[in-house]
C-alpha cells in the first residue's frame, strides 16, 4: 500500500462562512482521481463533520487526507480541550455545542456517530487540556 | 419528478438555476432544520427542504450530492448561500409555504421520503 497523495487543510476557529472548504476541496480531488462516488460522498461527510467539530469545539485545527491505492485516511488534529467522555460523545444526540451553533443548524449531536457510520475504521485519541486526534479510514472496496 | 414540476406544485420562486430545472430529476425529499440530521439521514440525490438560510445549508447539500435546495417559509437565503450554490450549479428555490405544507404538497404529488434506518437502541 503505497501512499500516493496527501492533502492538508487548516481549519480556523470561529469561521462559519469558510468551514466546509476542506471537504469541498477533498471532494474535488477524489472525483479527479476517479474514486467511486460512494466513497467520495462518505469521505466528504467525514471531513465536513470533522471540520465542524474542530471549528466548534477546539478553536481550529488541521485536517490531513492521505490517499493510497486502496484507501483514504482522514486525520483531524486539534489542540483544544479534549473529549471528557468518548462513549458519551459517540451517542447520537449528545452535544456540548453552543446555542449559536444550534441556531445555525448544527450541534445536534450527530457528528461523531456520523463519522463512525461513514468510516470503515475510526480511532480517536484524546487528552483533556491537550487536544484530540481523530483518524478515520475509508477503504475503496468496502469489506 | 423534475424540478420544474416541483416549482409548479409548490409555487416557488427560482433564485438560481432556471435553466437547470427541467433536466434535474428528484424522487425523494428530506425536510429539516438540522444539518447534522441531513448528513445522517438524507439520501443522496434527494431534494433538501429547510427553513435555515445560511451558507452551510448549501455545503451540506453539496457533501451529500443533493442536487437542489428549497428554502421554505419565504425565508430568503443569505447572499453567500446563493453565491455558493451558483458556483456549484445547484438550483435554489424559495417556497412561501410552511415546511409542513411544502412537504405535504410534494408527498401528495408522489415524492417519496428518505427512509430512516432502524438503529440499535443504546
Amino acid at each position: 500500500m503505497t501512499e500516493v497523495y496527501v492533502e492538508e487543510y487548516v481549519v480556523k476557529g470561529d469561521s462559519f462562512l469558510e468551514v466546509g472548504e476542506a471537504s469541498t476541496k477533498l471532494k474535488g480531488t477524489l472525483k479527479m482521481l476517479g474514486i467511486p462516488s460512494d466513497v467520495t460522498r462518505r469521505a466528504s461527510v467525514v471531513v465536513y463533520e470533522a471540520e465542524m467539530n474542530v471549528m466548534i469545539h477546539a478553536g481550529g485545527g488541521v485536517i490531513k487526507a492521505s490517499i493510497s491505492s486502496d484507501s483514504l485516511v482522514i486525520e483531524a488534529v486539534d489542540h483544544g480541550p479534549g473529549i471528557a467522555d468518548i462513549d458519551l460523545a459517540m451517542q447520537e444526540g449528545y452535544s456540548t455545542a453552543s446555542d449559536r451553533i444550534r441556531e445555525l443548524g448544527f450541534g445536534a449531536g450527530m457528528g461523531l456517530p456520523n463519522i463512525k457510520r461513514n468510516s470503515d475504521e475510526l480511532d480517536i485519541e484524546t487528552a483533556l487540556g491537550e487536544g484530540t486526534t481523530l483518524r478515520a479510514t475509508l477503504r475503496f472496496e468496502r469489506g | 419528478m423534475n424540478l420544474l414540476e416541483v416549482v409548479r406544485h409548490i409555487e416557488a420562486d427560482v433564485l438560481y438555476g432556471d435553466d437547470l430545472l427541467e433536466r434535474l430529476e428528484v424522487e425523494r425529499v428530506y425536510g429539516a432544520d438540522l444539518m447534522s440530521d441531513v448528513l445522517a439521514f438524507a439520501v443522496p440525490g434527494s431534494l433538501l427542504l429547510t427553513g435555515l438560510t445560511n451558507i452551510q445549508i448549501v455545503r451540506t447539500a453539496q457533501m451529500l450530492d443533493i442536487p437542489a435546495v428549497v428554502f421554505v417559509r419565504g425565508k430568503y437565503p443569505q447572499k453567500e448561500a446563493v453565491e455558493l450554490a451558483s458556483s456549484l450549479n445547484m438550483p435554489v428555490l424559495l417556497s412561501y409555504k410552511s415546511m409542513f405544507e411544502t412537504c405535504g404538497i410534494l408527498f401528495r404529488e408522489g415524492m417519496l421520503p428518505c427512509e430512516i434506518e432502524r438503529r440499535c437502541p443504546r
